[in-house]
């Protein structure tokens, strides 16, 4: 930030900066479609046994979660979710609820969250199956030009000041305030902890406890499935995962909401930011 | 910003996202259902078998477990006690009367009977079944290779998969589309964990987990390993079977490579 020449221009202006490079715009959009659909059909076929176990087999007496339904107190059927060894009536949502026809069936999540949205295992699995090797072919491609075009170091990497000043980060963020200057021309401490996370850390593992489920690909690498503690452990991980994701969709799109939707929703698009500058330059050059 | 807007295009905005939700789930809805883009999505079935087939390699062995792995209630799945009355009597007579037919691309055609089948050398392995549906338990299972059976009636250099005719009935159709049947290539037919199972955890295969053998094929999920296998056939294609693609599953939509 110099203003060693241009005295004059300190008054606070708006420009647009160059945010997000052509790459990062084409991949965030496919990502999106993928999560939408990944989500969705992972569900449909969670339906079709909405139980998860720790393991290699399925201890049927003891699921570490379940989802059924069962006869309330006066006969009518309720939903339930067990958790460890708590139920809770989960009636309308998990376990038991109406879909599109208004009957209530027994089914783990709802259908309105499902793709399809009847139970129809098999085209759910058509659905996942096609959008993980787009997901992974769209990350792959990412990963490899964030990696040689220094996106990663330049972007993602939170620097040293950043992480010493953690705690004011945290403390703006809860009191919902959000750089508009010159500081909004980089992605934010936590910001960039939330994207290394999701890159680094809970997509590669829910892609591979995904890998660990196949039979193909335990018998080409057995440890794998082993290094997860069993089949059954990697599916559980694989929804664990799932949810981590969903997570960070939530907090994602409310920041998104809540710092700017406009202004965010332009930069993803066509790439510019608008940021309140005093600094004499003006916007980036792509 | 949403403060500004004014009321009407608020309003708009707000029964925007809703709106979009509800069309793009009955819009994928119909999109579940459309031919082409099933075949589609399909695509990536092609795409999984092709890497899998180089990643995995042809003799590569799924893991084996020990005794104490061994699931204490093995979940049965899809028919459990087939109606078909000439398999009702065969297993009334603890299928003493029951022979395995071995036909088709094939130079010398056999049958076996159950007696032939368990004076044969064995293989026992103890497996873990991993059901479509997210299920897994594990189960010892004791008998022949297929690649025994294969080797003494010799296949035609024409012969591409190999067929399982099964004695029940999943589902009732009028046009007998509802018997069950699978099929495999040659790779899983001559590995050496494929075999015909006529024991699970040291007793005689029973009636729910599809006496007098069942198919297993280790590498693949539960429903392309047949119960109650009546005939097993040498083909070139398996189109004229059921509805032609090449297993009871695999018609209903499910993936006739069934290694994820």
């Amino acid at each position: 930030m110099s203003v060693s020449t241009t005295e004059l221009s300190v008054r606070p202006r708006r420009i647009l900066v160059y945010r997000h490079s052509v790459l990062t715009r084409i991949t965030h959009w496919i990502n999106v479609l993928c999560i939408l659909v990944l989500v969705m059909s992972g569900l449909q076929i969670f339906n079709a046994h909405p139980a998860l176990y720790f393991g290699q087999k399925s201890d049927f007496d003891k699921p570490a979660l379940a989802m059924r339904a069962v006869n309330g107190p006066d006969g009518a059927p309720i939903g339930v979710t067990t958790i460890g060894g708590a139920t809770f009536t989960t009636t309308g949502v998990l376990g038991l609820s109406a879909g599109s026809d208004g009957e209530l069936r027994q089914r783990g999540f709802p259908s309105w969250i499902t793709l399809p949205s009847y139970q129809d295992l098999s085209t759910g699995r058509r659905w996942h199956f096609f959008f993980a090797w787009l997901f992974v072919i769209n990350g792959a491609v990412y990963l490899i030009a964030s990696f040689l075009n220094g996106h990663v170091w330049r972007d993602l990497l939170p620097t040293g000041r950043q992480l010493r000043e953690i705690g004011k980060s945290i403390g703006e963020h809860l009191r919902l305030r959000f750089g508009h200057g010159d500081e909004a021309r980089n992605y934010n401490v936590l910001q960039k902890l939330a994207y290394i996370g999701v890159i680094f850390v809970v997509l590669p593992l829910l892609i591979l406890a995904g890998l660990a489920m196949s039979p193909g690909v335990d018998a080409a690498v057995p440890w794998l499935t082993t290094v997860f503690g069993g089949r059954q452990t990697a599916r559980t991980i694989h929804f664990i995962c799932a949810s981590l994701i969903v997570l960070f969709v939530l907090v994602h799109v409310i920041m998104v909401l809540i710092s700017g939707v406009w202004n965010n929703i332009r930069s993803m698009i066509t790439g510019r930011y608008a940021i309140v500058t005093t600094a004499g330059e003006t916007g980036d050059k792509p | 910003m949403i403060a500004k807007m004014r009321p009407t295009r608020r309003r708009f905005l707000q029964g925007l996202v809703p709106g979009i939700g509800a069309i793009s789930l009955a819009g994928c809805d119909n999109l579940s259902r459309s031919p082409f883009f099933r075949d589609i999505l399909a695509s990536a079935e092609n795409l999984t078998r092709t890497v899998q087939h180089a990643v995995i390699g042809e003799q590569a062995l799924a893991k084996e477990f020990t005794e104490a792995d061994i699931s204490p209630a093995f979940r049965a799945n899809g028919t459990t006690q087939p109606d078909d009355p000439d398999y009702m009597t065969l297993a009334q007579n603890n299928f003493a009367d029951w022979r395995l037919e071995v036909s088709g691309l094939v130079e010398n055609p056999a049958s076996f009977s159950l007696a032939e089948l368990r004076a044969m050398p064995s293989r026992t392995q103890i497996t873990r079944h991993d059901c479509v549906e997210g299920w897994s338990c594990i189960g010892k299972w004791k008998g022949v290779q297929l690649s025994r059976i294969l080797d003494q009636v010799k296949l035609k250099p024409e012969a591409r998969f190999v067929v399982f005719t099964c004695a029940d009935e999943l589902e009732q159709t009028l046009d007998g589309t509802g018997r069950y049947y699978e099929s495999h290539d040659l790779i899983n037919a001559f590995h050496p964990q494929t075999i015909l199972a006529y024991d699970m955890n040291d007793a005689a295969l029973t009636v729910p987990h599809g006496a007098p053998i069942r198919l297993r094929v280790e590498r693949q999920l539960g429903y392309k390993m047949a119960k109650y296998v009546m005939k097993i056939e040498a083909v070139e294609s398996f189109e004229s079977y059921g509805r032609g693609k090449g297993g009871f599953w695999p018609d209903r939509g499910y993936e006739w490579y069934a290694g994820i």
